[in-house]
């Protein structure tokens, strides 16, 4: 792999939950044909499409932008929704704010971000209260 | 065990089937989705009753071996359209969810052995 890093944008959709892991399907094939190995693969995917399912859920939709470089898989998650009011409850599994209508579908067990954080080496957040959430994640390579 | 063999063992009807040679290497049951996202492991056999179009985002970014929708559901055109076009093999069964847990437990140890 080349030193420069590679970058790619999405936006993710607000109010469509079947298109909802577009992107990350799309980081899929992109790693597959860097050869990136299927376990980095997959924890990257996984830990994307839970924070796309979140966007949608939550903030009405994002971006995501995913840097591969030499060392590793970063994906930044940036949302204009409400923000997260308590970040420590929002950690905890189960812990949901998901109206019903997402948890007919089979989301909302309050399992997204606990997802993110367990498939990813390192997970950071910042949320501002009314103005959106940020989330860095990054998979060692 | 291969995806045709589970399917000819528990006979299930295919609906798609991208790899019939793909190994399953385990079994996983759940119907919340992220739950399944966590807990499931690459290569199994992940049984449903959940049958929107999620469940193959889910299915292709777990890289589970097949998904087996239990208890007599079925899935609509554009959910078995994007199973085949994403590569993930869905098979069903009148079957409830346990039995198919016992099924897909016993076949695999029988593979095993």
């Amino acid at each position: 792999m080349s030193e420069e890093a590679l970058r790619f944008h999405f936006d993710v959709d607000g109010d469509d939950f079947t298109s909802a892991g577009q992107a990350s399907v799309q980081v899929k094939k992109l790693l597959r044909e860097l050869g990136v190995s299927t376990d980095v693969i997959r924890r990257v995917s996984i830990a994307m499409y839970e924070g796309e399912i979140n966007m949608v859920i939550h903030a009405g939709g994002g971006k995501a932008d995913v840097i591969v470089d030499e060392t590793a898989v970063t994906i930044v998650l940036t949302d204009e929704g409400p923000g997260i009011p308590n970040i420590a409850q929002a950690m905890q599994e189960g812990y949901s704010t998901a109206p019903d209508n997402v948890r007919s579908l089979g989301f909302g067990a309050g399992m997204g971000l606990p997802n993110m954080k367990r498939y990813t080496d390192h997970m950071e957040i910042e949320s501002q209260l009314g103005q959106g959430t940020v989330i860095t994640m990054r998979v060692d390579l | 065990m291969t995806v045709a063999t589970l399917i000819e063992r528990l006979s299930l009807e295919a609906i798609t089937v991208a790899d019939p040679d793909r190994e399953v290497t385990g079994g996983y049951a759940g119907d919340l989705l992220s739950w399944v996202m966590g807990r499931a492991r690459e290569g199994d056999a992940w049984m449903t009753i959940m049958t929107n179009i999620n469940v193959v985002a889910v299915a292709s970014l777990s890289d589970v071996a097949c998904v087996v929708l239990g208890e007599g559901v079925t899935a609509a055109e554009d959910v078995v359209k994007a199973a085949a076009t994403r590569g993930v093999t869905l098979l069903r069964s009148d079957k409830p969810t346990y039995e198919l847990c016992a099924l897909v437990h016993t076949a695999l140890a029988e593979a095993a052995s």
